[in-house]
């Protein structure tokens, strides 16, 4: 059975659901802006006439507004997205039981039947198309294809409305002559590692040599290969798979810079706190912490240090965040946005390793205090137990918000999957 | 030719929920207080409505004579109210 998979991308998925609830800006550059008063007012998505005028996601809204003068900056509203982003899984869900959703407005479709060519794939991902222009108001572009990888590769290449075949017959000439960075997992670090060694397009990177990939990229090297021949055989996972998750972080920019210890501290600890909730909601706890800070100049590093155990303790994780922290920042700079990551994660219900002495077993006790704190926070609210630290703190934005939280969640670094 | 200009208003709706849990809208309050009964509803399915800007379940309804569309967005109901330009008057 030949595999028919499908990749439906939602176009300028914010923007339009903004242009579909008013009409009247329909026909204006439109951009969806985070709120410049809490230091996010960057373009989260912009409509095809802003795009047209140049304005990129993720540039800073002054930017964007000299580019285009009559820009009309929308705040986002993550409901209506999901809301929106939940009636297009339906739709896929009428035509088939694999649908593996790539963040809130993409989509594999895994159509996959007992005789169904290509050809007859590409009419079901026109039909998947009009429905979800005639049903939720706003375009989407399909990729069709024998694999996940060319299905995304080709939901990106004709936009908005559209719907592209890449065939066993035609990746040759559809898909080898694109930029190498066109590729899914190719980022700008292997642009550039790539490009050094003149490999340009998706087609040079196929007939590159396997193990001087290998050699170059490591184990990534001959997999990416493998994608640009059109070997990927991974398969779309059901609807209710839940990937496997890797790390487990969170960040925030706060609506002032960080200046002093005491100021990233109380950050870190709200970091830790959600970080560690959400390891123990999926039942995991990680050895390794990393952080990574960004000063007001925009640059940035990453550091990483490993716990004596594995735990999904909050005093632990932000005590390890703390000390590498101190042990790599001088202060110099104001810090302007902060990220706490916990990966080398396990099962919760792994063994743990008893010391030989009470004092430190007393530790676990933590964890049974940290449980107890999320049961009393699920029945009474997020606020009702808190550090006291924390209670004075509100300057440094609100970063608990279970909403906002689960936007972030949709970046799981889920890796390699085969 | 006139263009046809819509904005999105939400009214008060009586709806008779079947027992197979299908919804059947009965009557829609207009702004004004005055209640128009839904003679039979023609077609529901979910659609888009550009026009006023929303989309959810769209009711085909006939009213006073006149096929019209009623919206049932996420828990509010609404119609595609006409607003008159400048050709009209």
């Amino acid at each position: 059975m030949e595999p028919i998979i499908l990749h439906a991308d939602l176009n300028s998925f914010y923007a339009s659901v903004e242009c579909l609830y008013d009409p009247s800006i329909r026909d204006k550059p439109v951009a969806v802006c985070g709120s410049p008063e809490l230091r996010h007012g960057i373009v989260l998505a912009k409509n095809e006439l802003a795009k047209k005028a140049g304005i990129k996601t993720g540039e800073v809204i002054w930017e964007a507004k000299i580019k285009a003068p009559n820009l009309l900056v929308v705040p986002p509203k993550y409901d209506r997205y999901l809301r929106i982003g939940n009636m297009a899984r339906e739709i896929y869900g009428r035509y088939s039981q694999q649908v593996e959703p790539f963040g809130m407005d993409e989509a594999w479709i895994d159509i996959s039947y007992p005789n169904r060519t290509l050809e007859e794939g590409y009419k079901i991902a026109w039909e998947i198309k009009e429905k979800i222009k005639f049903e939720l108001g706003i375009t989407a572009s399909i990729g069709v294809s024998f694999n996940k990888i060319f299905a995304k590769l080709g939901s990106d290449m004709k936009k908005p409305d559209a719907v592209t075949l890449i065939s066993r017959d035609n990746y040759k000439q559809k898909a080898w002559p694109l930029p190498v960075e066109e590729l899914l997992y190719v980022g700008r670090a292997t642009k550039r590692k790539l490009n050094r060694y003149n490999i340009h397009t998706i087609g040079e990177l196929a007939q590159c040599d396997r193990e001087f990939l290998q050699q170059k990229l490591g184990k990534w090297g001959p997999v990416l290969r493998a994608y640009a021949l059109g070997q990927d055989f991974s398969r779309v996972e059901n609807q209710g798979y839940q990937s496997v998750i890797k790390s487990i972080g969170n960040g925030t920019t706060p609506p002032e810079d960080l200046n002093t210890y005491e100021d990233v501290k109380i950050t870190v600890l709200v970091l830790a706190e959600s970080v560690a909730r959400r390891l123990r909601e999926q039942g995991l706890k990680g050895k390794t912490v990393q952080i990574y800070v960004r000063d007001c100049d925009l640059e940035s590093f990453e550091r990483q240090g490993q716990l004596l155990d594995y735990s999904n303790v909050s005093r632990d994780i932000a005590g390890k965040a703390l000390e590498i922290l101190k042990n790599n920042w001088l202060f110099q700079k104001p810090i302007r946005s902060f990220s706490l990551r916990v990966t080398n994660l396990v099962s919760q219900e792994r063994h743990i390793q008893l010391s030989l002495f009470e004092e430190d077993n007393k530790k676990y006790k933590l964890v049974d205090l940290e449980k107890s704190i999320d049961q009393v926070r699920s029945r009474y609210g997020a606020y009702a137990v808190q550090r006291a630290c924390l209670l004075e703190t509100k300057h440094l934005g609100d970063i608990s918000s279970d909403l906002e939280a689960s936007m972030r969640e949709v970046s799981f670094n889920v890796g390699e999957k085969r | 030719m006139t263009k046809d200009k819509r904005i999105k208003e939400y009214v008060n709706v009586t709806v008779k929920f079947t027992k197979e849990g299908i919804m059947h809208p009965l009557s829609i309050e207009w702004i004004d207080g005055k209640i128009y009964p839904v003679d039979k509803v023609i077609d529901i399915r979910n659609a888009a409505s550009l026009k006023a800007g929303g989309c959810g379940i769209r009711y085909l309804c006939k009213i006073m004579g006149a096929q019209t569309y009623i919206f049932f967005e996420q828990d509010k109901w609404f119609v595609e109210r006409k607003i008159p330009c400048v050709e009209d008057i």
